[in-house]
């Protein structure tokens, strides 16, 4: 490789890398309507992509009666029921970021290290999620939710089923739990595609050879020896898998849940000017998350090949 | 790198210890996957399950006599209507429900959807093409390092974008383009009134706000085949004589096609289960799919014990869709594969 990893998502470059290849670009032939063509994709490109933006952000920051203010970005906290559907969002993300932990790292460990003939078995099911879009999800698990107070009426199954959509723990407020199971299933094409893009590109199998060599547990296996060395890959899944949850909005709104996108719908209709300013706040958010997490891989790559 | 792994694992050193251990490591191992099979089950193949089912089986009804309608008047009685014969029925498998999906508004629901996401993939392939290969080719030799930084920040904003579904992005539209959007009142000021031309709560409009994310997707998946295109391919085919349309023709659009042709599936894909956008936009009125199945879920109660039957019908329609194109994807990735990996 001439230079690390552009990107997280652009990991095919040629040996020779981009630049090399334009260096030769004039004498290859290569028309001159290219020197206009370019700039001119890339204004339109960008018109197309700024002017929504700049037209909320004026939206967001101006109003006829009190002029220019920054109402839009301040007011949201104080507004009635913001709390609520904001930490109810955030217990369902998290939430849904340990359950694809907990569940999808010792799986894709043990398909990759032990049960190699169950690879392909269980890469098809995580991808076939994909196939069902939620809102076709939706209908079955309304569907069986469904069957609590009928078919079941009076079993476990039922109390299960009441328990799934009405949970509640100490300290932590009521969170319907079917939410955050549900956003697991729906992430897993993308976490499991995370995870074993790590798994596929390290050493683990070796790593860990070694380490059960030398004599530690599977346990210690697993906290000292495969997640530091698929740091980058967990925090990858993680991170989508909290994307994904936080911004969900079909499942939850369908289902009459109220988290915060929910919430912000219902609110709109008060108050333009501030659901604007969160969606924009919203979209700056997860950029700079996004910008992060993308450094975080590039330090780490650029320690990897030196 | 796979294959190092694989061999590891075959080496007699590891192989030892296993045999010493006997048959408890496979058997733990394979209980091991227990939790995610379970968890599968119970989350996935039970809601789909039974959402097919529903499509399939039409419940039992009891069954009720005419009921005739009392004239009302006397004491201030309100009238009854006549009750029609409501005749039993066993729960049974039909076709009715399916039948029901594809007929009607709900046919119509179907066509549009299946018109915009056709509409939005086509778009977004070519649109999303022409993108990556001006950003792509915009290394600049000198500018080495700021064209890289360029690349990444277009790169991740690609990435943000293309997540940037639903409600905001629906927000950010209407407060544009809406009635009461900027850019709405500002072409006023000039004199070209943009909502005569332009309604963003129509099926143009929701194409339109569809393009914002699907665009820097298409960018996204296609931006590794285009910087894949070897610069000796361009070199070689040049000292055969070939001009820049020859290039395109015969060396880098075939190897693009796969790679195209799957993005266009996978977009198509994307369009047509997106739900909040067009949700957010018309606040649930626009006639596609996915909102008309929110709507027999969630929405009159004049339409009887059917609309979850009618729902998992319109459900089932959509997967049978989706299905071929995800295949489609599937294989033309693996396709790729053989040129565009290094």
């Amino acid at each position: 490789m001439a230079e690390p990893l552009n990107d997280m998502s652009v990991a095919v470059l040629t040996p020779e890398g981009p630049p090399e290849v334009f260096d030769r670009s004039p004498r290859l032939r290569i028309p001159r309507r290219i020197g206009v063509f370019r700039p001119v994709v890339l204004f339109i490109a960008a018109l197309y992509f700024f002017v929504p933006l700049g037209g909320a952000l004026w939206f967001a920051l101006y109003n006829k009666a009190q002029g220019v203010r920054l109402h839009a970005f301040t007011a949201m906290f104080s507004q009635p029921g913001f709390d609520e559907a904001f930490l109810l969002s955030l217990r369902i993300s998290v939430l849904t970021v340990v359950f694809t932990l907990v569940l999808m790292v010792p799986t894709s460990l043990l398909i990759h290290l032990k049960l190699r003939g169950a690879r392909r078995i269980v890469e098809i099911a995580c991808l076939l999620p994909l196939v069902v879009p939620p809102v076709v999800l939706v209908v079955g698990v309304m569907t069986v939710l469904s069957w609590g107070p009928n078919q079941l009426e009076g079993t476990w199954p039922q109390s299960l089923i009441n328990w799934l959509q009405n949970s509640s723990f100490p300290g932590l407020g009521t969170t319907p739990m079917i939410l955050p199971l549900l956003y697991v299933v729906l992430a897993l094409p993308f976490t499991y595609r995370a995870l074993d893009a790590g798994l596929r590109t390290s050493s683990i199998g070796t790593l860990v050879e070694a380490a059960r060599g030398l004599g530690s547990s599977w346990v210690k296996v697993i906290f000292f020896v495969a997640l530091p060395s698929l740091r980058t890959s967990v925090l990858n899944s993680a991170f989508l898998a909290f994307a994904m949850a936080f911004g969900e909005f079909t499942v939850a709104s369908i289902m009459q849940f109220r988290p915060f996108t929910v919430w912000i719908f219902q609110f709109n209709n008060d108050d333009g000017q501030l659901a604007v300013g969160v969606s924009i706040l919203s979209l700056a958010i997860t950029w700079g998350f996004l910008l992060i997490i993308t450094a975080f891989g590039r330090t780490r790559s650029a320690k990897g090949t030196s | 790198m796979t294959a190092v792994i694989a061999t590891g694992g075959g080496r007699p050193a590891t192989a030892a210890p296993r045999r010493l251990r006997g048959w408890r490591l496979p058997s733990l191992a394979s209980v091991g996957l227990l939790p995610f099979t379970l968890f599968y089950a119970v989350f996935f193949l039970l809601p789909t399950g039974a959402m097919l089912w529903l499509a399939f089986r039409s419940p039992e009804v009891a069954g009720r006599p005419a009921v005739p309608g009392q004239p009302g008047g006397l004491l201030g009685q309100a009238p009854t209507p006549a009750q029609p014969v409501v005749p039993a029925q066993h729960a049974s498998f039909t076709w009715k429900y399916l039948n029901n999906a594809v007929h009607g508004i709900f046919f119509d629901g179907l066509k549009s959807s299946i018109e915009i996401s056709i509409f939005t993939a086509v778009a977004a392939a070519i649109c999303g093409t022409v993108l990556a290969w001006a950003i792509v080719s915009s290394g600049g030799g000198a500018a080495r390092g700021g064209s890289s930084i360029f690349k990444q920040l277009v790169m991740s904003s690609s990435a943000v974008l293309a997540n940037f579904g639903g409600l905001p992005l629906a927000f950010l539209f209407v407060c544009t383009l809406g009635t009461a959007g900027t850019l709405t009142k500002l072409s006023k000021h000039v004199g070209f009134n943009l909502a005569d031309h332009f309604n963003l709560y129509s099926v143009h409009g929701v194409e339109l706000v569809y393009l914002y994310f699907m665009v820097p997707l298409m960018v996204l998946v296609i931006a590794p085949a285009l910087e894949g295109l070897r610069p000796q391919w361009q070199e070689a085919a040049s000292n055969l004589g070939a001009n820049r349309w020859h290039y395109w023709r015969h060396v880098a659009g075939p190897v693009l096609m796969p790679n195209v042709i799957g993005s266009i599936a996978l977009l198509f894909c994307s369009s047509f289960s997106a739900y909040a956008t067009a949700y957010a936009l018309t606040n649930g009125t626009l006639p596609i799919t996915p909102l008309q199945i929110n709507q027999q879920l969630n929405g009159n109660v004049l339409s009887g014990p059917d609309t979850k039957h009618i729902a998992a019908a319109l459900a089932t329609m959509m997967i049978v869709i989706v299905i071929p194109l995800t295949l489609i994807y599937q294989l033309m990735e693996r396709r790729t594969a053989r040129w565009l990996s290094h």
